[in-house]
């Protein structure tokens, strides 16, 4: 099949349209906000709060309202229980987000067990059905990713300081934890944008592996999140014409093609990378070995304190 | 005829920073008690003490950001909390991730925040700031490198770079002599006495007694409570040290005149830079 029809085949269904639009604003979303998660450490969060916001999509689908909604209130919930549990040094941090994440993925679960199509509807959760994406899934999806972005944007000074250096922070009067607690929601809000993409168990992926390539290919944050949202953007469409023209599930495709080029950046990131920097030692090692043969040759060193 | 004395004494509080029966405690523990200090414009003061004995929860108490039971600290006659702008501070550096994705400068650039916050992208005044700090640290050169590629030193000297571009009124700085190099030492020695004459108020937790004593007017004696205040000839004694630190302390002379026992004395008469470090004993 040539090119052109690859690409342009998938385009003649409207439900294909749709996914595209929705993966393009999942890939950029994710991949903007996946920087500060992957800079502060925040992967566990962003993975028990994909579970924690289970249980509100259910409740939403159940109840036949938007699970955008559903997922928001729990999302907004979760968000900020984890910012008042971390304020309790009794209870070290990860086992209350642990205890509190699996306990509320448990509650989607039981939930949704009550559905009459149980095993279809979970599927569709935990994995993504972005071909089943509607119109208003749509509009709803650019309004909370502009928010998102927004955000992000706004308060690129502030969240650049804080996630810096706390203290300095803290001694310059911000908001700390007013901030914390906004990127938290912003996370929350990104990955009830993805849900319908990539599911639930795999949406962490898009939040931590783009931006994790993108590290990996400049020092500068404004490039990374860049980057980040391009990666993103290019693994979402890419998964879904693979998924289309080979038949395997999208979001697992996105998601694959996500980590196809974190390994690549990973492999050959210009400096850091696993193979350029072996190459680069090589080339500095080849350099510098005549003038080490001259040093050990010069007969100040073969004989000190001669006159 | 009190009440005059007491508008006296607060005018001339306006231009100082006070520190009132200052007592920090974190839930039941009482961390620092006793803090008694009035700085004026111009003055170097040094906090010393041992490990634990509460040297940094001072500058915390200064800045804010320490649970305070008792007492005061207020900046030119108004609570310091209020006045975080005009308080610029020099964290220990392992409390930041170096790997972080900034420039020096975006760092140096940080320290405008409190001047323009709700400016979002940096004004020409900010950047030409900037650059000015970065000179007078000898950085200007390496504006453009990642912060974790700079060494120890040079990292040091960034963050008072970015502490300088905030054009605070006071400079609280901890532990800024712990693991630099010579150079960066003198560059913090340079940059403190050209505080100084700028009248500005210079805050230095440390635990290099020597430089203290060299550098700085008074010393802050502290140990868990405050033992002693007052100008160095007073306070930089055997016997005060040995109160401070709980025993003898090892004391080097500090009037850059070599010592025969322990000296590694250059004979710079204008900063004594030493190697030395942790000179009082330590008692955790």
């Amino acid at each position: 099949m040539p090119f052109a029809d690859y690409l342009t085949d998938p385009l003649q269904y409207e439900f294909m349209r749709r996914a595209l639009v929705a993966v393009v604003l999942m890939g950029a979303v994710t991949g903007i906000v996946g920087s500060y998660i992957v800079l502060r450490g925040l992967s566990f969060i962003g993975d028990a709060m994909a579970h924690a916001i289970f249980p509100g999509v259910v409740v939403a689908f159940l109840l036949g309202q938007s699970i955008f909604v559903g997922a928001l209130v729990f999302g907004a919930i979760t968000a900020a229980s984890i910012a008042l549990i971390a304020t309790n040094t009794r209870v070290k941090e990860d086992s209350a987000i642990g205890v509190m994440f699996a306990g509320s993925f448990a509650l989607g679960v039981v939930l949704i067990s009550s559905s009459r199509d149980y095993s279809r509807d979970l599927t569709h959760f935990l994995f993504g059905n972005v071909l089943g994406v509607t119109v208003s899934d749509l509009y709803i999806a650019a309004g909370v990713g502009a928010v998102v972005v927004a955000l992000v944007v706004v308060f690129y000074r502030e969240l650049l300081i804080v996630s810096f250096d706390r203290a300095a922070a803290q001694a310059m009067g911000l908001p700390v934890l007013l901030l914390d607690l906004m990127l938290l929601i912003a996370i929350s809000m990104t990955i009830v944008v993805s849900l319908r993409a990539v599911g639930n168990i795999l949406v962490v992926a898009m939040l931590i592996t783009p931006a994790a390539a993108a590290r990996l290919l400049t020092d500068r944050l404004g490039m990374m999140m860049l980057i980040s949202a391009a990666i993103g953007v290019l693994s979402g469409v890419a998964g879904l014409y693979i998924s289309f023209h080979n038949g395997v599930a999208a979001g697992g495709a996105i998601v694959l093609v996500a980590t196809v080029i974190f390994g690549a950046a990973w492999l050959l990131a210009p400096e850091h990378g696993f193979v350029t920097a072996r190459l680069l030692r090589r080339r500095l090692a080849a350099q510098a070995e005549p003038e080490a043969r001259i040093v050990f040759e010069s007969p100040e060193i073969q004989s000190p304190g001669g006159h | 005829m009190t009440q005059a004395v007491t508008r006296q004494r607060a005018a001339a509080h306006d231009d100082c920073l006070v520190i009132r029966d200052l007592t920090v405690a974190y839930g039941s523990k009482v961390v620092l008690k006793g803090v008694q200090a009035d700085i004026s414009r111009g003055q170097v003061i040094g906090v010393i003490g041992p490990n634990g004995g509460g040297k940094s929860t001072l500058l915390k108490a200064i800045l804010g950001l320490a649970p305070v039971v008792s007492g005061s600290v207020t900046l030119f006659g108004r609570p310091a909390s209020q006045m975080k702008s005009r308080i610029a501070f020099v964290p220990q550096r392992e409390a930041v991730d170096w790997d972080f994705p900034v420039t020096v400068r975006d760092v140096v650039l940080m320290g405008r925040y409190p001047r323009s916050r709700w400016r979002r992208l940096a004004s020409g005044e900010d950047l030409r700031v900037a650059q000015e700090m970065l000179e007078r640290v000898g950085m200007a050169d390496l504006r453009d490198r990642q912060i974790g590629q700079l060494s120890g030193g040079q990292q040091q000297r960034v963050f008072i770079a970015r502490a300088l571009a905030q054009e605070a009124d006071v400079l609280l700085l901890d532990e800024p002599m712990t693991g630099i190099d010579s150079a960066t030492q003198e560059v913090v020695l340079d940059v403190i006495e050209q505080q100084r004459r700028d009248g500005k108020i210079v805050i230095i937790a440390t635990h290099d007694l020597v430089s203290a004593s060299c550098a700085c007017d008074c010393l802050c004696c502290v140990n868990e409570r405050m033992v002693s205040y007052g100008p160095v000839d007073e306070t930089y004694t055997p016997e005060n040290l040995a109160q401070t630190y709980g025993g003898p302390v090892i004391m080097l002379e500090r009037t850059g005149q070599p010592q025969p026992a322990h000296t590694h004395h250059t004979g710079d008469h204008a900063h004594h830079h030493h190697t030395h470090e942790n000179l009082g004993a330590e008692h955790d």
